[in-house]
Parts: structure tokens; sequence; C-alpha cells
């Protein structure tokens, strides 16, 4: 009689995932018990899920957990990124309450979703295994689309869910079809055996089946983080999304993509590095140039985030290409960041923005410095980090970026990086214009600060400063991170 | 308690924060003031405890560095945020805590009833901080963001009253002279961690590492190039030729102010550089003799303007431009400890004498204001006869005057004779001491002058305001005159402290505490000095010494009796004088006219240079250039917009030729 192979279960590799998913759960019955006005609670309740996971990775940290027979990894780096995922899902979760019942979307499988969503997440960063990482991504993705569409009575936000199906399950025929190449040309879907066979198959890297492979691979991983000219959808998808749901995907979804994709390029497929490295050369300067430029025309605020985000994956990218220690640990220093300042600014839009938010245009902006002094200088603070000044935490990433190119010898994509920030300060610099030197002319009288709101802003300024001035310890922590 | 370090300059940061934004709601003047000055108290009960334990631990041990955190690393360069407690440091918290706090309390009572108190105690807090940060900073660029820090603190205190265009102005010129003189600095700091890095590969701004690495300097070259950039931040920060102009303008901040950032704690921030980067100096003769010799120059020039001044604090500015001068003198001729021996009883009688005159100036105020005369509350020549009405302010003024007479007995004598039988009797500018010497002893001269003519002048004769006024002149309150008796005391026996070798053995041997106190800080660079120059251990006999001593008594007492004669005994003779010199008495009283040397020279070529570049260059060349290209940019931005068309499929096409077009590219390549 032949004996089961029992697999190597080890529940401490998912204990992350697992406490969110099983919340998410019990959250979706709770839901069916509450009232309409009472569906904060579950944000609280989802808030105690994310504490509870964040101290399993916090736990976790320097102990590597493998399991499920090599599928998932939870190391140091699938640490660092789920810290990311959660402080994402976490600030998402204190700004959406307010917004969701202003808009009258307030139905309480958000708060699942969120968590849902975070899970995917979760297993993109941990998944060792081309599968476990589609699989993150699918939960992902599908708790994604109905995100984004999720104001049911706004036609743009249907219009968003729609897109963002429609061209999302597009792209990942792309990264599925280049994972079956994949694992065609050698066999094995475990991210480390594809390492081991090309390593010792070394006729491999002349196979095109396999570089097909990898550049479908990184195409799909191109449109997860929006990088040109795979980003098209982000734009109209961020622009009718509900605004936090916007500001959950710019940081959150968009680190997962770099997880993943970071660990399927740098581990399984490092003998193609020359390859990867000039295309992901190319697919920097056009999203940075992209982004940047296109960003200038707009008016509408969220979109021009959109813009701006899709250019600060131009920026990651640059630490990619540099493929060294300092560019890729500045990668996740710069995602960390970036999760601080973008939803700082997205908590500062959804508090200046009406039912139905007919003013998110930037010259709706206008005065905000008289009225409300304080969320000027926040806004001001988030904006100084994403145009990269010092001391914040967007001027110390984008440093390490770039530095880490440099240090590769990639002088030029330097200098394109640079001159690209440099441009987008004129956008993000409109801004404050109007909110510093232009007469109000509203008298955003209904803006209202809950504590919700205020613990959220305290939070991002802090990070984006402390992070800013004493970035020491935190790169240490990425630059441990990254030695996958 | 040493552990603690990080506290002193911390309580009086949480006083600016608590001050600067809830200081305008709380709105209880007793609140804000006192909290101001509880903070700036908790740093000297902390202060006093760091001295006395540092007191407690033999002379080599008093050393002790606290790391905060690495502030800066990036390659070779490395700069920790920390605190560097030693004996002169110690010494310089004491006196900016100590004198600090008897400010802060004396402003309580002086801003009573001002517009914006609230702010004045934020930004003196904030001054408080940045001094501690500069004295207690581990390496040159913390102690450069305290000398940044104070130089912001006096431009906003010295700019207090806005509203009035010559305040404005006066900050202005502060700011922008101190900015010269930090240029200076910053060279210097840069040269020197070049300098040690390139050559002996130690790359390092920490001040201790620096001192242990000081041996691997040479002598000269480029040495007196790093002492002399930074001798020019000194002169910026503490107001010496030529970067003084702006001293005697900041008098239009509020009096306090004057007295704790403009007399006793600030401007002394140079003084206090040179001491603590001593090992530099000494290493470069050259640099010595130019440091000697401004500041011989400055006293005396200072001094000469000092003579003609009406205006009661321009009179106590020119004063302190001239002691300061005094002590870069010390520093020039290698007698540190004498220098800063000198800054720590300056800053008490000086203090005391600021103090003083804004007690005047606070009852002139008073009392012209209920008799609605507009005549100027700070002009000596409405004052006299105030003695009557204000006695506390009267002796405590007066004690301070004979202390920076220098007439023995009081602090100032013992620190300003050592400097000039320093000056006489130093191993290092042969033939050029006797000069440096002279020129000192005349400056102490003139100091003796102009000050009594102050006192005289204010306090005796006939009273000159209207009668109606004069029955409102009146003694300061307790608040404001509490400072004043202590400081008054600390002028009186501050100096006995640090009595000279030969009167210490006249009285069976009490040693000089002072200079033993701050052994350690100079030890190296005494023993350089006995290395390099074979002559440096010369004994000058004691008759001379004591010769000299005389010869400044004397001095001074010529000075005062002079005052005596032209403002006591016959006043008319001023008036003689100035008819039979008209062209000196103006050349006198308008300074010298260096300010409108400056403006011709400096000022005006710049504005007209920055107006060429203005219109010639920036509005032409630079806004065609940046606009263009901005415009450039706009248009490609509105073309690649109109590829958003909104359509899924024309995305889903996007995607499709990016994916064939990499594909192509690297499977045909």
């Amino acid at each position: 009689m032949e004996t089961i192979a029992i697999p190597a279960v080890n529940l401490a590799a998912i204990m992350p995932e697992t406490v969110l998913s099983v919340v998410g759960m019990i959250l979706l019955l709770i839901n069916v018990f509450l009232p309409t006005e009472k569906k904060a609670y579950l944000g609280y309740l989802s808030l105690i899920g994310i504490a509870v996971s964040l101290f399993y990775t916090m736990n976790g940290w320097g102990t590597p957990q493998e399991g499920f027979n090599g599928s998932v990894l939870l190391d140091n780096f699938s640490h660092f990124f789920n810290v990311i995922f959660l402080l994402c899902s976490a600030l998402t979760i204190l700004i959406a309450d307010q917004y969701v019942q202003r808009e009258e979307c307030n139905h309480g499988e958000l708060y699942p979703l969120i968590l849902f969503a975070t899970t995917g997440m979760m297993f993109m960063a941990s998944g060792t295994d081309l599968m476990t990482i589609f699989l993150g991504l699918e939960v992902l993705s599908i708790a994604l689309y109905i995100l984004a569409g999720f104001a049911r009575n706004n036609v743009k936000s249907n219009e968003a869910g729609l897109k963002y199906f429609l061209l999302g399950a597009f792209s990942t025929c792309f990264l599925l079809y280049g994972m079956a190449l994949t694992y065609g040309a050698t066999g094995t879907t475990k991210i480390a055996g594809i390492a081991q066979f090309i390593a010792q198959n070394s006729i491999l890297s002349k196979n095109p089946i396999l570089l097909v492979g990898m550049l479908l691979m990184a195409v799909g991983f191109s449109f997860k983080i929006a990088a040109a000219p795979f980003h098209m959808w982000t734009p109209d998808v961020y622009e009718g999304a509900p605004t936090p749901i916007t500001a959950f995907m710019s940081a959150g979804p968009k680190a997962a993509g770099f997880a993943a994709f970071l660990r399927v390029f740098l581990v399984a497929l490092p003998m193609f590095k020359a390859e990867w490295t000039s295309l992901l050369w190319a697919l920097a300067v056009l999203t940075m140039t992209f982004g940047n430029i296109t960003a200038i025309y707009q008016n509408n605020i969220k979109r021009m985030l959109a813009y701006s985000s899709i250019a600060h994956a131009g920026y990651a990218l640059v630490g990619f290409v540099a493929a060294n220690e300092v560019g890729v640990a500045g990668i996740l220093f710069y995602l960390l960041s970036y999760t601080f300042m973008n939803l700082g600014a997205f908590a500062i839009i959804i508090l200046v923005g009406k039912k139905g938010e007919p003013n998110n245009n930037v010259s709706d902006y206008a005065g905000l410095s008289v009225k409300h002094p304080a969320l000027a200088l926040a806004m001001s603070v988030f904006l100084f980090s994403l145009m990269g000044i010092p001391p914040t935490a967007g001027f110390v990433g984008k440093f390490y970026l770039f530095s880490g190119a440099i240090k590769s010898g990639y002088i030029w994509l330097a200098i394109i990086g640079v001159l690209n920030s440099a441009a987008s300060v004129y956008y993000y610099l409109r801004v404050m214009v109007f909110m510093y030197m232009k007469a109000p002319e509203e008298d955003f009288a209904w803006l209202k600060v809950t504590p919700a709101f205020f613990v959220t802003v305290v939070i991002a300024i802090a990070g984006v400063l402390v992070l800013g001035v004493a970035p020491q310890y935190f790169l240490k922590l990425a630059q441990i991170a990254v030695m996958i | 308690m040493l552990e603690y370090v990080g506290l002193i300059p911390l309580f009086p940061f949480i006083g600016f924060v608590i001050n600067g934004l809830l200081g305008k709601k709380i709105k209880n003047e007793k609140v804000v003031g006192g909290l101001g000055a509880l903070m700036v108290f908790c740093s000297f009960l902390v202060s006093s405890g760091i001295l006395l334990q540092l007191i407690g631990r033999p002379a080599e041990e008093r050393i002790f560095e606290k790391v905060i955190f690495t502030w800066i690393q990036s390659g070779q360069f490395k700069a920790d945020a920390g605190f560097l407690v030693d004996p002169l440091s110690a010494l310089m918290i004491m006196v900016v805590t100590g004198v600090g706090f008897l400010i802060h309390v004396y402003s309580i009572g002086y801003m009573h009833g001002e517009e914006g108190f609230y702010r004045y105690f934020a930004y003196l807090n904030l001054f408080t901080c940045s001094m501690l940060l500069l004295v207690l900073g581990n390496n040159m660029l913390l102690m450069f963001v305290g000398w940044e820090g104070v130089g912001l603190c006096s431009y906003l205190l010295i700019g207090y009253y806005f509203h009035k265009k010559s305040a404005g102005d006066a900050g202005k010129k502060a700011f922008v002279m101190n900015r010269v003189g930090d240029f200076g600095f910053l060279l210097g700091i840069f040269t020197l961690f070049w300098y040690m890095g390139q050559t002996h590969n130690v790359w390092t701004v920490n001040f201790r590492e620096i001192a242990a690495n000081a041996h691997l300097l040479p002598v000269g070259g480029v040495v007196t190039l790093i002492a002399l950039f930074f001798f020019i931040g000194a002169t910026g920060k503490s107001a010496q030729i030529p970067l003084y102009t702006w001293l005697p303008d900041a008098m239009e901040g509020p009096t306090p102010v004057s007295a704790l950032i403009h007399a006793a704690t600030m401007v002394t921030a140079g003084v206090y550089m040179i001491g603590r980067l001593n090992f530099i100096y000494i290493r470069s003769h050259e640099a010595m003799l130019v440091v000697a010799i401004v500041g011989a120059a400055t006293a005396i020039f200072a001094a000469t303007i000092g003579t003609a001044q009406n205006d009661i604090k321009r009179v106590l500015a020119y004063s302190t431009v001239s002691q300061l001068g005094f002590m870069f003198l010390a520093m020039g001729v290698g007698a540190f400890t004498a220098g800063v021996f000198h800054l720590m009883t300056h800053a008490f009688f000086k203090a005391c004498l600021f103090l003083g005159s804004g007690s005047v100036i606070h009852s002139m105020h008073h009392a012209l204001h209920h008799a609605h005369s507009h005549d100027d509350p700070q002009d000596m020549r409405n004052m006299g006869g105030l003695r009557k009405a204000m006695p506390i302010t009267y002796l405590t003024f007066l004690v301070s005057t004979i202390a920076i007479a220098g007439i023995p007995g009081f602090s100032g004598f013992f620190s300003k004779d050592e400097i000039l039988w320093q000056a006489f009797s130093n191993p290092f500018h042969g033939g050029l001491n006797i000069i440096l010497w002279g020129t000192g002893a005349v400056a102490a001269c003139f100091t003796a002058f102009y000050m009594f003519r102050l006192v005289f002048m204010t306090f005796f004769g006939e009273c000159r305001i209207t009668a109606k006024a004069k029955d409102h002149l009146h003694e300061s309150p307790l608040v404001i005159t509490f400072p004043l008796m202590v400081l008054g005391l600390l002028a009186v026996v501050g100096g006995y402290i640090g009595l000279p070798k030969l009167i210490g053995d006249m009285f069976g041997g009490i040693p000089n505490y002072f200079e033993q106190w701050l052994e350690p800080i100079f030890a190296g660079s005494h023993e350089f000095t006995l290395q390099q120059l074979a002559h440096a251990e010369v004994h000058h006999s004691h008759a001379l010494e004591w010769g000299l001593m005389g010869a400044s008594v004397v001095i001074a007492i010529v000075g005062i009796s002079v005052a005596y004669t032209l403002y006591i005994a016959s006043p008319q003779i001023p008036k003689k004088f100035t008819d039979a010199f008209p062209a000196l008495h103006r050349a006198v009283y308008n300074k010298w006219y260096i300010d409108e040397i400056y403006d011709f020279l400096f000022v005006n070529p710049c504005k007209a240079l920055g107006n060429f570049c203005w219109k010639g260059f920036d509005v032409l060349v630079v806004d065609g250039a940046v606009n263009g290209v901005a415009s450039i940019v706009r248009g490609f931005s509105s073309v690649i917009k109109n590829l958003q068309t909104g359509y899924v499929h024309n995305y889903a096409l996007s995607i499709v030729l990016g994916v064939v077009t990499i594909i192509a590219v690297y499977v045909i390549r």
C-alpha cells in the first residue's frame, strides 16, 4: 500500500494571512446583523484583525517560516512588505468610514473586501511558487474589482470597476501565459526550482520559450504596478473608484506587484538579468516620463495623483534596474514612504471633497491655508515628500533609488529620474500655489476632521518625517529584508 | 546627571513649542512668561548638577560625550548628534542658563503688556535652546546648527517691533552680516574636514577626534587658512571689524534681548569657538596675529565711537563691541583662559548694565508717557539725576560700571588686567606686543571714560525732563530689580575665582581656580607652545607685572577723572571741545562713517548688480528659458493627454502593442 505523502504544512508560514481571512469571514457574518448606520464597527473590528496580523508579522522578523512544500516562505522580505500592506489597509479603513457615509455606499462588505485584498497581497509577497503568487494576485484583483466599483450609485465608479476588471483579466492572461511557458521550459513552478534548473542547464538561457515566458511575466507584473505602456487603465480607474480605494490601490497592490515582481525576477531569473534590466530600463524611463508629463496637464487632483503614482512606480523601477543592494532596499524603503505620503494626501482629498465630489479640481483648493491652515500644512508636507524634498521620506527614498542606479553604472537613468522629479515639482507645487496664494472661493464650512482622520494624518506625517529625518534604521531593515 | 545632558537644550525647546503654539491662546502673561523662565531654570538646575559632578571628578576625567543618534552617514563622512561636556562647555552652559534665567525673569516685568508677549518668550526660549546646542554640540556641524539657530533668533528678536521700519532693517542687517561670517565658518569646516581626510585619512567633524589628531596638523600653511576662515565666522557673530556694524543697530530689539543675545551670550560665540579650536590657532602665528590685531583694533575703535553716543543703549552696544575686541585680543595672544574669563565676567556686568539701562528706559518711558512728552526715553541728554528715583538700578549699574572700568576688587579688573598682561608678555608676537598692550590700555582708558560719562549723564546732575514727567519717575518692580541685584553681585565677586597668581600668592597662595578648571582644554596648546618656542618660558619679573597692573589702574582712574571733569565738574567743556573740533566730533558721532562707507563699497554695488541680474539676465534669459521649456512640456503633455481616450479597447490595444514590441525586440534581435 502506498503511503500518502502528507504535505509539509506549516501554519506558522501563513499565520498573518490566516488571521486576516478569518477575521474577514467573521465580519461578513456580523455584517448581516448590523444596521447600515453601525457599519463603522466592522471597521474597528477589522483594525483589530490587522493589529493581530501585524503582531504575527513583527514577531516573526528574523525567523523565516517555510510551508506547504516550499509554496510559501514567510521571510524578512515578506515581513517587510506585510507591514506595508497592513499599514496601507489600516489607514484606508480609517479614512473610509466617513467617505462611504457621505457617498451613501455604506455597505459592510467594504471592510472584509479590504482584508481579503490584503490577504492576497500578502500571498504575493510570501509566495515562492508561481502558483501561489498567481492565486494571491487573483484574490487581490477580484477584491479590487469589486472595491473599484463599490459606489454602486455612481456611474464613474461602475465604469472604473468594469474597466479594471476587463483590462485586469486581459493582462492576467499574459502573466499566466508567461508562467506556463516558464513551467514548460523548466518543468517546475517553484521559484527556487526554476533558478536551480536554469543554473544546471545553462543552454536554457538561450531558450526562446523561457525568454518569452520571462517577458510575458514582466508584462503581467508591469500591468499591476502600472508601468507604461501598460498603465492606461490607471487614471480612469483611480479617478472613478471611491477615493479611499484609490488611495489603497495606489499604495498596497502596487507594492504587492513589486514584491512578486522582485522575488520572481531576482530569485528565479538572475540568469536573464542582462535581458530584464534592459527591458526595465526602458519601462522605467517611459513610465517616469509618461506619468510626469501627463500629470502636468491634469486638473482633477485624483487624476493628477494617478499619473503621479505612475511616475512613482517609474522611480521604483529605477531601483529595480540597479538590482543591487542599495537599489532594491531603496524600493522597499520607497514603497513604505510612498504609503505614508500618498495615503496622507488622499486623506486630505477626502476631507476636502463634498458629496459626489464635485470639487476635486486643483482650483478647488484655493485658499485652503486660510480656512484650514493645519490641513494645508499637512497637505504641503505630503506634497513635498512626493516631490522629493528634504527632510521628507520622499527625498531619502529617491536618493537611495538613484544612488543604487549610479552604483550599478546607470548614470543616465539616474539623470533622467532626477530631471523627471524636477518636472514633477510643477504639478505638485500648483496645488500649493492654490492653497497658499489664492483667495478662497469656497467656505469649506462642511469640512470636519474626525478623530479617525486626525489619527491617519498624524500617522502619515509622522511616517513621512521620521523616515525622512532618521532613515538609517528603516533602511537597515530594508537591507536585511532584501537578502533573499 | 551627565547622562541627562540632553535635557539642557530640551527644556527651553519645550518652552518654545508650548509658547509658540499655544501662547496666543493662553494669554495670561504670568503663565507664558513663567513657563519660559521655568524651562530655563530647569536647564540651569541640570547644568548645575553637571558642573558639580564634573568638579567631583579628577581633572583628566572631566570630559564626557553623549551621543544621541547617528545624524548623517554617507561614505567616509559621519556625524553624530551628540553633546560634549567638558570644563569649557560646562562653564558656558552655566553662563547661558544662569544669565539666561535672570533675563527671562526680568523680561516678565519688562515686556509686561507688550503685544506678542508670547512670541517674545517663544523666541527667547528658542534662542536659549540654540545657544545651548551651539556650546554643547560635539561636532562642528551641530555647532553650526546652533550657530545658525542663534542667528535666526537674533534676527527675529531684533525685528520684534517689526512694524517699525528701523527694527526690520536692523534685523535684516544683522542677518546679512552674519551670513557673510557664516560663509567663512562653513569654509573653515569644509577645509578642515577635507584637509584632515585627504592628507591623513581622518574623516571627522567631531571636536574630540579633531583635537586628538591635532598633532597631524602642520604649523602655518593650510592651518592659517583654516584658522582665518573660522575667524571670519567669528567676526560676523561676535561683531568684530569689519563685520561689527550690525550690533549697534541690533539695539532696536527689546532691551533684555540686547542683554542676553547681544551682550552676554550669542556675541561671545566667536570667542567660544576659538577657545574650542585653540589647537588650530596655536599652530598658526599668522592667524593669531590677525586675531590679536583685529581684536585690539576693534577694542579701541568701538571705544572711541562709544564716547560720543547719546543713546544709552548705543553706548553699551559699542562698549560690547569693544569688550569683545578685548576677548579676541586675548585669544590672539594665546591667552585663551583669560579670554574665556573675560567672556564670563563680561556676561555678568554687561548683562547687568543692559538690564539696568532697560530699567532706566522703562521708567523714563512711563514718565514721559504720563507727561505726554515725545522726548526720546533712550537719549541720555534727557536723563540726569536718576539715582534718587531709582536707587537699586543706580547701585547695580554703578557697581557694574566700576567692574567694566577695571577698578581693582571688581570682576572686570581681574579679567581685563590678565588680558593686558598677556598681551604684553606673550611669546608670540615679539615687538608687536608693546603695541597690542598699548592699544588695549588706551581702549581701557576710553572704556572707563565713556562708561562713567554714561553714569554721570544718567544718574547724576540735574534731571533734564519736565517737572511733570519727573514726578512719575520711579524704581522698577522687584521682578526687574531682582535680576539686577544678582547680576550686580556677580559683577563684584565673579572675578575672585580667577585671581592672578601674583595676588593669590600675596594672600597665602590662593590658586587661580578658573585657570585650573580650564587647564585640560588648553593644556595641549600650552605644551605645544613650549615645544615650538624656546623662549616661551621667559619669566618676567614680578615688579614688571605689578607695574603694569598699577598702570592699568591708573589708566582706569584717568578715564574716570576725565569723565568726572567733563560731565560733573565743568560740564561746559564738552561743548567747547565739540565747537573747537567740529569735524572730529562729527566723525566720531557718526561712527566714523563706516556705515556710509560700507553702503558705498558693498551695499550699493550689490544692489546694482542684483538689479542688473534681475532685469538683464533673469527676466530675459532665465525666465525665457524656463517659460520656453515649460510651454514645450505642456504642449507635449496636451498631446499625450489625447492618447487617453477612455475606451477599453484602446487601452487593451496599447497593452498588446507593448507586448508585441517587447517580444519583437527581444526575439528577433
